[in-house]
């Protein structure tokens, strides 16, 4: 009984996550879609803690610390900022229409589920679902990644697809706490180099669509 | 012999208690606006102003025009009756299933559609085209979210879901999740309630049930208004039976049984009501066009929580 509930629970969280991560194809004002990052940083940390009390890894509380401080609260602040301080357009320009992209999505989720189970035969059965939804959470971070024009939407797209790979970290069993910690911190410098990045983007081309950068590489 | 009494007063109770919870609705949602709003009882009164009043019919309007508001509310009524609200031991309960439910609100639907286009209003045929659009995208949905439950628990029938829910013999299922997610989105459109549907405004741009329903008065009027009601009461002792049926009466279950049941069914349906006005008034409306991408969320939810469904079978 309480190994089902352990694994029920493990379940619902990371389908927390994946569904924050169907909500953030979905939304299309831009700061809805950064407090969208913010729930689904929140429901990894809870992941991670929930992962820490069932497999008694105490270093796996760490993780989670991590995750909400940093993710849940400090990126999505840090971007609040700077698109305050960018001043953009706060609707979301999309490739493709939002329908496509979710249905893109779908088939992304039954991809990694048909891809993983079989490869992952002998693994627990807890071990075996979390990888399922945890490379779900990542194909959709890179389907936001690239249906996305702008630069800010794609950064978020980049640290949900970050999500994932934590999200597949703390459901396997013996993961080192440095690789967690160095790639936690590999993001937050990312954040800041992106930062710039927006900045000098911007003063560049006096946008942040991608669409319009293509004309000054040649490609149109 | 218990069974047609229950279902006795399960048909008269539904029908009792829905102006109740729209008046309720009502009421919660002139309060969060500032304002103090009628008595939550208005409805009845409003209903019962309307069928003392003359019924006008246009010049242009067939049989279909008269005819439509009694099949409607009929087929809603029927509708909810088969859905357990406070019992599972009812008399239909064995003849009908979820898909028969689904079948029955699309009669309803087609026949206001039909009384709609019939009088040759421009309004008419307007709403009845939105109509069409929104259940082509909701009816897959509501299907969709049928197929998952009968995939966990083995049958369509709603009293034998509640009774597998019931057992115990489900866990916290992602699945059993993403329906009740997908299952509130059709319950929203097909209510026509705000992010869809405005039933309170007379605004070409938006509405959608009541340019249906704008030809009609006097008990016409008042029979298409106690279908939307009973729809709405529907909807709620679904939602409320299917993922939450603690307090449901099972067959065998003796009078005390029964009265639980009812206060359950009741205390569901007012906190369901609440949390539908606070809703209600923390969106905004959407657009037209904005619609496929609604229902077709709810659409995909469905086909998630069938997907989930296979993972958990494969591990």
């Amino acid at each position: 009984m309480g190994a089902q509930i352990s694994y029920d629970i493990a379940h619902l969280i990371g389908a927390t996550v994946l569904m924050a991560g169907f909500q953030l194809l979905y939304q299309r004002r831009l700061f809805a879609v950064l407090n969208t990052f913010a729930f689904q940083a929140l429901a990894l940390a809870a992941a991670a803690a929930w992962q820490a009390h069932v497999q008694h890894a105490p270093h796996l509380y760490v993780t989670a610390g991590i995750a909400l401080v940093f993710k849940a609260i400090i990126v999505p602040i840090a971007l609040h900022w700077l698109v305050e301080q960018l001043g953009i357009h706060k609707n979301v320009e999309t490739a493709m229409s939002i329908g496509w992209t979710m249905m893109a999505g779908v088939a992304l989720v039954t991809l990694s589920i048909l891809l993983v189970l079989p490869v992952t035969a002998n693994a627990a059965a807890l071990t075996r679902e979390s990888l399922a939804l945890a490379m779900s959470v990542v194909l959709l971070g890179l389907l936001m990644m690239i249906t996305r024009r702008n630069a800010v939407t794609q950064v978020v797209g980049f640290m949900a697809l970050e999500n994932g790979l934590i999200l597949a970290a703390v459901s396997a069993k013996g993961m080192p706490l440095v690789v967690e910690i160095s790639v936690a911190f590999s993001v937050l410098v990312a954040m800041t180099l992106f930062g710039i990045f927006f900045f000098r983007i911007r003063e560049r081309f006096d946008t942040l669509d991608l669409a319009d950068l293509e004309t000054h590489r040649g490609d149109r | 012999m218990s069974a047609i009494l229950w279902q006795l007063l399960q048909i008269v109770l539904v029908v009792a208690i829905s102006p109740l919870i729209t008046g309720w609705v009502r009421l919660v949602k002139s309060r969060l606006n500032g304002r103090i709003g009628a008595s939550p009882f208005q409805p009845y009164r409003d209903i019962y102003r309307l069928l003392q009043k003359e019924a006008v019919v246009a010049h242009s309007a067939s049989w279909v025009f008269r005819v439509a508001p009694y099949v409607t509310f009929g087929a809603a009524w029927l509708a909810a009756c088969i859905v357990p609200a406070f019992t599972t031991n009812l008399f239909l309960a064995q003849a009908a299933d979820l898909i028969a439910l689904v079948a029955l609100l699309g009669v309803a639907r087609f026949w206001t559609a039909l009384a709609g286009m019939d009088v040759g209003t421009s309004f008419g045929g307007l709403g009845a085209s939105r109509e069409m659009m929104i259940s082509s995208l909701a009816e897959p949905a509501m299907l969709m979210v049928t197929f998952s439950l009968s995939l966990i628990s083995g049958t369509t029938a709603p009293a034998q879901i509640i009774a597998f829910v019931l057992s115990g013999g489900v866990g916290i299922e992602v699945s059993l999740g993403l329906a009740l997610a997908a299952l509130v989105m059709v319950a929203i459109a097909e209510n026509g309630r705000i992010p869809i549907d405005n039933p309170a405004t007379h605004l070409e741009l938006t509405m959608v049930h009541e340019a249906m329903v704008l030809e009609y008065s006097g008990r016409h009027l008042a029979l298409m208004e106690g279908a939307g009601m009973v729809r709405l009461t529907l909807f709620m002792a679904l939602i409320g039976g299917l993922f939450a049926p603690w307090g449901m009466a099972q067959p065998g279950g003796d009078a005390v049984a029964v009265l639980v049941g009812l206060a359950a069914f009741l205390a569901k349906c007012f906190v369901l009501a609440t949390a539908l006005g606070v809703f209600e008034t923390s969106i905004a409306k959407m657009r037209v066009f904005r619609y496929a991408d609604f229902l077709g969320g709810a659409l995909l939810l469905g086909l998630l929580a069938t997907i989930f469904l296979y993972v958990s079978e494969a591990v």
